[in-house]
């Protein structure tokens, strides 16, 4: 390959390398996997003088020619000369200043917001009984997972041995955990196909997203959600009655308030079968719903989804966190869905203004707290399941999730991050080196299906093992008898308003 | 009466009522069925997936009003409204057909990517909002009169006709801000319109013999569906707007 320098990629030089990459040219068999596995072209054979070399100023820092490199010759670090240090103008200010000031453009980025906003889940601390009320151990006791989500209705009334009512339709699930909404054109075909296979596995759900559904997909009906957003790309009633629940997205916490434009690059002849439009063109998702303009209109888009799909499945409204979380929920409750699926700030993205990543939304842990409290308050919170999303990390947070008042949980990034993403966020490039954010299909089969699958459901599994080991220490045997019980948690280096809106006592009270 | 014929009297029915009714005749093999009495009931043939092998030959005939997205998502039926109609017709539609002899209110072809939307006089405001088409499929609507602003917003694909006929001698359309976000797709428009109603990215083009044709022969449709003499349309009376570029937002980002 001929040696390329940094200007071939338009990259200016006054802007310093994100990263160092250290080739220890002993180890060194310029055997040239680092060069194919790189779509950012950073390595390179000098002919000249037989060796690998490296343009580090392009490297995004993902790690996969370091973990591919057979004799470990490769170290990546961040840069460590870095801009002059400075309290209030981080290196990451300077190179977007710069990058925009080259293209007048959006800085773009990738997956979730990576400030150091409190994480709250790390301020909350669960309970264990000691002696009374002993705790259980699930090796050797049922211990019950299972979630139905949906409404549920406001008194039951027997006819006989019977419920005298049809109740609402409710999705049964064997563990809370979700995988939220990744649409194909943001991640590959093989790993929506994992996803697929793993929700399958595991008796949960998998969410398209807004990207349509591949026909080879509409096999895992029983555990699929399909998403109506505002470009309703690959919406029509083949697709909205492939599903066990309609999701309508109006936001998205890693940027709410915005739509999304998928580049026409990224449109592939496949891609361009689940979303509906030639391969090529821009996929525009406008900022609104135009048929949503108010509580009222998004009860017409929920009924019509109802009959859309004649009553069969529950509708979810999916909201970004944002101030006015709480009343936005309520509106949605009364415009008759089924479930409110609530995004945090921290939710991941394909690709969003960095500005708006970083800046924009609310953590999870208020949103929800405030939206369960704002929902019990009204006597309204039965007729919806609530689905928490955006900065799930372990099975630790889901439980805290589930105490503030979540129903489940969505899980975005960390199912990524088990199929292997390196939260590089680089995703809008298209580019992915792991095989995950790309539609390059040189690229996309790194990923394979089948050990991707496992790998989902290893971690899924794991994860509702550790649930069931907390659940048992706490001396209860069903996710039913945490849901909402803020008294399992304590919250640790908290005010007295931040313990005010997450409805828990201080650690020791 | 036909025994593939139904009429159905809609008055002081709910909207899951009536269409549940409507979903049953077409399951029993009815395939001409006719509302009587509509007033304000939603999604008038969005509940049939699965109704039957195939919609294609059903027609529902509306007499009076029928609510918002009427035939939201449809998927081969005809629709045809003797009244008015309000917000949302043909939402997200497949195919099929659908015909207003009078109105239609706002967002008329929101996102549809197939089929074909008739309206006798005016429509509202972002009639044909992001429209689509893919592959065989190419939405057309027809408006008979004109139209509000924010025509063709967000336009990706098909065909919007206006035909101005509503427009007095000497009256331009009303409508702003057209085409805005357009980029797909082509807009057809008879009558007077100034280029500062026009979005920035849009602009106007030479039709083609192939547009004149298509034209003609959508005009012939309006005709015969409306039983209305519009013979003195000439579709060298049209302007064509189409999108500058198919890549409006491209330069949006620093990449």
């Amino acid at each position: 390959m001929k040696p390329r320098k940094a200007s071939d990629f338009g990259i200016r030089s006054n802007r310093l390398s994100e990263f160092s990459v250290d080739r220890d040219y002993d180890r060194c068999i310029k055997c040239e996997v680092c060069i194919r596995q790189c779509s950012f072209d950073v390595h390179y054979r000098d002919t000249e003088d037989d060796v690998i070399r490296q343009h580090p100023e392009l490297c995004v820092g993902c790690q996969r020619c370091a973990v591919l490199c057979p004799t470990n010759a490769l170290v990546i670090r961040q840069n460590p000369a870095g801009y002059r240090a400075h309290g209030s103008w981080s290196g990451e200010h300077i190179k977007d200043i710069n990058i925009q000031a080259e293209t007048g453009g959006v800085v773009l980025t990738g997956s979730g917001n990576d400030k150091q906003a409190p994480v709250y889940w790390d301020r909350l601390l669960i309970n264990a009984s000691q002696v009374t009320n002993p705790s259980i151990d699930p090796l050797r006791e049922p211990m019950e997972l299972r979630t139905y989500i949906g409404s549920k209705p406001d008194v039951v009334e027997l006819d006989g041995e019977k419920l005298a009512a049809k109740m609402p339709p409710r999705v049964k699930l064997d563990t809370p955990i979700i995988f939220s909404a990744l649409s194909y054109g943001a991640i590959s075909y093989q790993v929506q196909k994992a996803l697929a296979q793993a929700a399958r596995e595991l008796g949960t759900l998998y969410n398209t997203g807004e990207g349509g559904l591949h026909p080879d997909f509409y096999e895992y009906k029983d555990n699929t959600i399909v998403q109506v957003a505002s470009g309703r790309f690959g919406v029509h009633p083949d697709y909205l009655n492939s599903a066990s629940m309609v999701e309508i997205k109006i936001g998205q916490g890693a940027k709410p308030g915005i739509g999304g434009h998928l580049a026409g690059e990224k449109v592939s002849e496949q891609v361009s079968i689940t979303r509906m439009i030639p391969p090529g063109t821009d996929a525009i998702s406008p900022a609104p719903q135009h048929d949503i303009y108010s509580i009222e209109d998004l009860r017409m888009l929920i009924f019509a989804l109802k009959e859309a799909t004649n009553y069969r499945v529950p509708i979810s409204v999916k909201i970004a966190a944002v101030h006015n979380a709480p009343a936005i929920a309520s509106g949605i409750v009364r415009a008759g869905a089924d479930v409110v699926a609530i995004d945090g700030f921290r939710g991941g993205t394909g690709a969003a203004p960095k500005v708006i990543r970083d800046n924009v939304g609310l953590p999870i842990e208020f949103a929800l707290a405030a939206v369960d409290k704002r929902l019990r308050d009204e006597g309204i919170r039965n007729r919806v399941s609530i689905i928490a999303g955006g900065g799930i990390r372990n099975s630790g947070d889901i439980v805290k999730a589930i105490a503030l008042g979540a129903d489940a949980v969505y899980i975005g990034t960390a199912a990524l991050i088990a199929v292997g993403c390196t939260l590089c966020q680089k995703c809008y490039s298209g580019k992915c080196n792991w095989g995950i954010a790309t539609q390059n299909p040189y690229l996309a089969k790194r990923v394979n299906p089948d050990i991707a699958r496992q790998r989902l459901v290893n971690l899924v599994t794991g994860w509702s093992h550790e649930i069931k080991e907390m659940l048992g220490g706490m001396g209860v045997n069903s996710i039913e008898s945490l849901r909402g019980n803020r008294n399992q948690l304590r919250g640790i280096g908290l005010s007295k308003e931040e313990l005010e809106i997450l409805g828990v006592r201080p650690a020791g009270g | 009466m036909n025994p593939g014929c139904v009429e159905i009297d809609a008055s002081g029915l709910h909207f899951s009522e009536l269409n549940s009714i409507v979903r049953s005749a077409v399951s029993s093999g009815k395939r001409d069925i006719v509302l009587r009495n509509v007033a304000g009931q939603r999604y008038i043939g969005t509940n049939l997936y699965n109704a039957a092998e195939s919609l294609d030959q059903v027609n529902i005939t509306i007499y009076g009003t029928p609510g918002n997205d009427l035939g939201a998502f449809l998927d081969g039926p005809t629709i045809t409204v003797f009244g008015n109609a309000m917000d949302g017709i043909g939402n997200t539609m497949n195919r099929g057909l659908i015909a207003v002899h009078g109105r239609a209110g706002d967002i008329a072809g929101f996102s549809a990517r197939g089929g074909e939307i008739f309206i006798k006089d005016n429509a509202g405001y972002r009639t044909g909002i992001h429209m689509k088409e893919y592959m065989t499929m190419k939405p057309v609507m027809v408006i008979g009169g004109t139209v509000q602003d924010f025509l063709g917003e967000y336009m990706a694909g098909g065909v919007i006709i206006i035909l101005g006929l509503t427009l007095k001698k000497g009256e331009s359309h009303h409508c702003r801000y057209v085409g805005t976000g357009m980029h797909g797709g082509a807009i057809f428009i008879r009558g007077n319109i100034e280029e500062h109603q026009l979005s920035k990215t849009i602009g106007a083009v030479d039709l083609t013999p192939e547009d004149q044709s298509m034209l003609i022969r959508y005009v012939e449709k309006y005709s015969a569906l409306f039983g209305v003499d519009v013979s003195f349309v000439d579709p060298a009376e049209f302007t064509k707007l189409v999108p500058l570029s198919v890549r409006p937002y491209k330069k949006l980002y620093a990449y």
